[in-house]
């Protein structure tokens, strides 16, 4: 399992973002992209996602080309951004529960997410009456409602308090030792062994 | 550098092209203006029933035409523009479309002015005019969603996606709006189809057909020019900023 | 198939739990119809003339006001990111969306329309007409207002843009939808109309999903 990107350059409306970002990850590593607030961070992690496409420069998965054709791609990250992706009417059970059904899963993954996430007592809860760290973790449940080998997290960390930090790390220490990837945007150092270093300050690539 | 920042703004290839056509499309325009209003205010007999207000067919109908042609230059243009991504494409898509509303209304006015002499009434809901109507919507549309963008290539793309599924149905809405005037004219209105087509009538008509094409090149060509220009100048502020 | 169909439960179960947003089109239509006796007098002969034409026009109308539901609360709170990168070809995640929108908006204009058909003094055979002539040809209004949707989709003013944009394309529809009612009125066979009106309905099938999908793309970026 590998990513790689290659002097991948991207342009808002007119306007130069970063350009030639270089990065090569291998199963079992983290990419932990910094940067200060503009430089960038959540545009590589959307174009990692393939929400955003690049104006320039090749990305491949498992050394297949997926620049165009990003079929071998699919299905195979998960990508968490700034919005909590919850329905305020639904239970914290029934939107994670659509998240893994929408992805071909059964309950088996859905009672993992849950437990992973110790979001046990709020299961019945509608999400909009969920605070905001709650509402972060029921987001980050996601991850584990449906396995994926690549995970894309931007600001994983904000609204969790420490306790929920150092459950988000253990879940993201299993993930990596089970051969999974990640590619993460913090302010702060998570402090994951062998995570190598992506600053979008310095300009290029790792 | 990896990239051409200016890959959008310097078409040098398109401006050479057009800068030599320019002169003759103007000259074009101006002589085949004047030959088809000659022809058809002077030289063209007058109508039997309608008499000298049939003289304003020669700008009527080669306007509509125009309207008509002027979508499909569009969505060519914008079909262009979306699979080779080819940028002169989509501003020739965005400079056509004023020019379009402006071919369209004009149809409409004079259509309305022919109107009160033939029917005793400013407006018709003739099948005829309704389309025409109805094409001027979609202009206005199009030209509408093209400015809620700030962000001028979302703004080509969403634009050219509107122009395909346009054309797409301007035939259909061309088909149901004639059924539909079939159904609720009494027949005894006579429709805008006109006095029969005379040769004295038809060339007048297709002089001004060409004369109104030649000047939509002329304005295009303006229009397209001033696009590159404005995306230039976007663009040297822009680096102008950064490099600040 | 199974993401295809778990996305409609999703929005099923999603429009039940907030009605209100179904009852608020209903009664839009409702009102919409009641302008009509109101404002052209209340003699049976004339409201019974024009009863195709208001119905027809109150569905569009109806069924324009709900078209930003289709995907503007996905997009607000990040679920078309996580939809459009999911296991669903983008023109059948619009289709499911359409779906979705078509059972929950505009299914339940149709199941009050006999009501207000017959309100507006319909004959009987009219009823039956305008019913079955807004169940065939209303597919189309979902398929072409998706595009609409997704093209205006967070834009600050998009609803007054959207209607500019589908009106028009709705012309067709409204036409052979109001020819098939006034066909049956008159004792003459309504298949021909009922037909066109599946036509273009099969035809918004293929174009919708497509160009919305593209749009959607667009919108995220």
């Amino acid at each position: 399992m590998s990513l790689s990107a290659e002097n991948v350059t991207c342009l808002r409306g007119d306007r130069l973002v970063f350009r030639d970002i270089s990065f090569d990850l291998a199963g079992g590593q983290a990419l932990w992209v910094r940067g200060r607030n503009g430089a960038g961070k959540s545009t590589l992690l959307r174009i990692a996602a393939r929400l955003l496409r690049p104006q320039a420069g090749r990305f491949f998965w498992n050394r297949t080309d997926i620049t165009e054709d990003d079929e071998p791609y699919h299905g195979q990250y998960h990508y968490i951004g700034h919005q909590e992706v919850l329905k305020p009417v639904l239970t914290v059970a029934e939107n994670l529960s659509f998240w893994a059904e929408f992805h071909g899963q059964g309950k088996a993954s859905l009672e993992q997410a849950i437990e992973g996430f110790e979001l046990g007592a709020l299961r019945d809860t509608p999400a909009g009456l969920l605070s905001a760290g709650q509402k972060k973790r029921t987001n980050l449940a996601r991850l584990l409602a449906s396995p994926a080998p690549l995970w894309i997290l931007d600001e994983p960390l904000s609204a969790l308090d420490t306790h929920f930090i150092d459950l988000f790390r253990a879940r993201l220490s299993e993930h990596l030792k089970a051969g999974g990837l990640a590619l993460y945007a913090t302010h702060q150092d998570l402090g994951i062994d062998g995570s190598q270093e992506l600053d979008l300050d310095a300009g290029g690539g790792a | 550098m990896a990239i051409d920042l200016h890959k959008y703004a310097n078409p040098r290839r398109f401006l050479a092209i057009t800068s030599a056509i320019y002169p003759w499309s103007l000259a074009l325009t101006v002589i085949l203006l004047a030959a088809g209003l000659y022809t058809g205010l002077f030289v063209a007999p007058p109508d039997y029933q309608q008499g000298e207000t049939v003289r304003i067919m020669f700008v009527h109908v080669p306007a509509a035409w125009m309207g008509l042609m002027i979508y499909t230059f569009m969505a060519v243009a914008s079909a262009v523009g979306l699979i080779w991504k080819h940028p002169v494409a989509d501003l020739s898509a965005k400079a056509a479309a004023p020019i379009g509303a402006c071919f369209t209304f004009l149809s409409l006015v004079t259509g309305s002015l022919w109107g009160e002499p033939m029917w005793g009434t400013w407006w018709v809901w003739d099948a005829r005019l309704t389309s025409m109507l109805i094409l001027l919507f979609l202009y206005l549309g199009y030209i509408a969603l093209w400015q809620s963008f700030d962000d001028p290539s979302k703004a080509s793309k969403a634009a050219a996606i509107l122009a395909l599924v346009g054309v797409i149905n301007v035939p259909i809405i061309k088909f149901s709006v004639d059924w539909w005037n079939t159904l609720h004219q009494p027949a005894s209105v006579a429709t805008m189809s006109g006095p029969k087509i005379y040769s004295s009538i038809l060339t007048p008509l297709l002089i001004m057909g060409l004369a109104y094409t030649a000047f939509f090149v002329t304005l295009l060509i303006i229009r397209v020019r001033a696009e590159i220009l404005a995306r230039r100048l976007r663009i040297l502020q822009l680096s102008e900023l950064q490099e600040r | 198939m199974k993401a295809f169909f778990s996305l409609i439960a999703r929005d099923l179960k999603l429009a039940a739990r907030q009605g209100s947003a179904v009852a608020l089109s209903l009664c839009f239509f409702v009102i919409v119809i009641v302008l009509f006796p109101l404002g052209v007098g209340p003699e049976m002969t004339v409201l019974a003339r024009i009863a195709p034409g208001v119905l027809w026009v109150a569905a569009l109308l109806a069924c324009l006001l709900t078209l930003d539901r289709i995907f503007q609360a996905d997009y607000e709170d990040g679920s078309l990111d996580q939809l459009v990168i999911g296991p669903l070809p983008l023109s059948f995640l619009v289709l499911a969306k359409v779906i979705a929108h078509w059972l929950t908006s505009v299914l339940p204009l149709i199941i009050i329309a006999p009501v207000l058909a017959l309100s507006l003094n319909l004959a009987s055979d009219g009823v039956i007409a305008v019913t079955f002539a807004l169940l065939i040809g209303s597919p189309t209004l979902s398929l072409i207002g998706a595009v609409g949707a997704a093209l205006t989709m967070g834009m600050r003013r998009g609803g007054v843009l959207l209607s500019l944009l589908v009106l028009p394309l709705y012309i067709p529809v409204l036409i052979f939808g109001v020819a098939a009612v006034e066909a049956a009125v008159a004792m003459l066979p309504m298949a021909p109309h009922l037909l066109l009106l599946g036509g273009m309905s099969l035809g918004a099938l293929v174009v919708g999903p497509l160009a919305a999908g593209a749009a959607l793309r667009l919108a995220l970026e």
